[in-house]
């Protein structure tokens, strides 16, 4: 489990996150949404470390991976597989490179064993024939599935998604998405998703947590979300007049 | 003030890059990618540059030094110097804070802002030393192997200009290389070398690990690397030159 306790972020005198409690649990797909600017990713990048907080604790079962020096969240690391949203694929290394590099770094296997392991990885992704073809040589959805090879190459624990549908067709994003609910299901990780993608949120959204200025202002799951009265949450889903009809009847 | 602030960046960024290294095998590999990158790849510059200088620094001389009371083999002796003592270490090291500092600033800047660092650090790596300390590493190897090439081109980038141009005799040219020869001299010139190779690595990498924004401030921070790094190069000069050579 990982729980986010009271957790306070500023950056230059101007707070981001205001007193943030959350808990994400093994199996799910959790979704952080929210508008741009209200904190989403500050809120993820503090949960993996990325950004120091300033109050409060992130733990990760009892860990508090917040409080550990750089050594110490070392071990938690190399259980976090993470894909962020513009991929952050080695772009000097071809697409089977990048998917070794982790298997590289932190495991004795030999190199038949690695490549064996990154294409099991690629194929579950559903790529194929492109193993060294560089990153800026295939589309933004292969670029997104290459990401998700690279990140549960270590079989993680936790996996992290940084708006995985930026950027992408509604028929890759469900693809995508569908991917990662697999994943998640597949390999029982902690998911947590960034988003703003209505389909997302309606198609698997286990739980669901709407961030507005800062501060988490309605909790619940996508079945919640239809009936829910939250007016800054009906506000940010149902934004357009299609939507808000279809919530109306 | 701004200095402190990123003096203290600075220092702290090397002891992560200090630290000890994740994989050495994978250090290992990285430092051989970086010695054909920034090093075997640096020999074509440093041999045009050089050559040319040479035979400028020798015709100058000639030109300067037209008194029958002046040995003509002089000539040949002040190129070797000049060569030796300023232009292959700190020419040229000023000639690569250009061509190396502006790659290194622009790759690890564009790393960052792409979030390729981040990837690395998520993945439990030391991003700062498995990005730096190969580049640190294979330029302090590798420069002062350039400083020596530079050395022995623009030597004979003078002999070629002297004697095609008929201001200096091969004889003379030659007897002026070997005379009065200090050994030091090249020590003092290699010394230096790998005191800006250090420069030119670290500075450049320092202002591409911290960039933030995008292009345009990867642009930026390239450019002050290079800004940086001649500037430091040239107090350093002024440094070990006094230490070295008094």
């Amino acid at each position: 489990m990982i729980k986010v306790d009271h957790i306070w972020k500023s950056f230059n005198h101007q707070t981001v996150l205001k007193d943030i409690s959350v808990e994400f649990e093994k199996g799910k797909t959790n979704l952080i949404i929210g508008q741009s600017g209200s904190g989403k990713t500050v809120l993820l990048k503090s949960i993996v470390g990325l950004l120091d907080i300033d109050k409060g604790e992130v733990k990760y079962d009892d860990v508090v991976y917040s409080k550990l020096d750089f050594r110490e969240k070392k071990e938690i690391r190399k259980k976090i597989g993470m894909l962020f949203q513009g991929s952050a694929l080695f772009d000097s290394s071809t697409v089977e490179e990048n998917v070794i590099y982790p298997l590289d770094m932190f495991t004795n296997m030999s190199y038949e064993e690695k490549r064996e392991r990154a294409n099991f990885c690629l194929n579950r992704v559903n790529i194929l024939n492109a193993n060294h073809l560089y990153p800026s040589e295939i589309s933004g959805g292969m670029q997104k599935r290459v990401a998700i090879a690279r990140a549960i190459v270590l079989n993680p624990e936790y996996l992290f998604c940084d708006e995985p549908d930026s950027g992408l067709d509604p028929i890759t994003t469900l693809r995508i998405n569908n991917l990662i609910k697999e994943i998640t299901e597949e390999f029982n990780t902690i998911t947590i998703i960034n988003t703003h993608d209505m389909n997302s949120v309606m198609e698997f959204g286990e739980k669901i947590i709407f961030i507005h200025i800062g501060q988490i202002w309605w909790e619940g799951t996508n079945k919640d979300i239809l009936h829910s009265e939250n007016e800054k949450l009906n506000d940010f889903v149902f934004a357009n007049h299609m939507a808000k009809r279809l919530k109306q009847i | 003030m701004q200095f402190f602030y990123h003096f203290g960046k600075y220092v702290i960024l090397l002891t992560k890059v200090f630290s000890k290294p994740e994989k050495s095998k994978i250090y290992y590999k990285q430092t051989l990618k970086e010695l054909i990158s920034l090093g075997v790849n640096s020999i074509g510059i440093v041999i045009i540059i050089s050559v040319f200088t040479g035979a400028v620094i020798t015709l100058q001389t000639a030109y300067n030094t037209e008194n029958p009371f002046y040995p003509r083999y002089l000539i040949g002796l002040m190129a070797r110097d000049t060569i030796i003592l300023e232009f292959s270490s700190t020419m040229v090291g000023l000639i690569l804070a250009g061509k190396i500092g502006s790659s290194i600033a622009s790759e690890i800047g564009t790393m960052r802002i792409t979030e390729q660092i981040d990837a690395l650090e998520i993945m439990g790596v030391n991003s700062a030393s498995y990005l730096i300390l190969p580049k640190i590493i294979a330029s302090v190897l590798f420069n002062p192997l350039l400083t020596m090439i530079s050395i022995a081109i623009g030597v004979f980038g003078g002999w070629i200009a002297g004697t095609a141009t008929g201001v200096v005799s091969s004889e003379d040219y030659i007897y002026g290389i070997r005379f009065a020869f200090i050994p030091f001299y090249v020590t003092y010139a290699l010394i230096k070398t790998v005191f800006y190779a250090f420069i030119i690595t670290s500075v450049s990498s320092y202002y591409g690990y911290f960039v933030r924004g995008g292009a345009l401030e990867v642009g930026r921070s390239s450019t002050k690397a290079v800004v940086y790094s001649c500037i430091l190069i040239l107090l350093f000069d002024v440094i070990l030159t006094q230490l070295l050579l008094s």
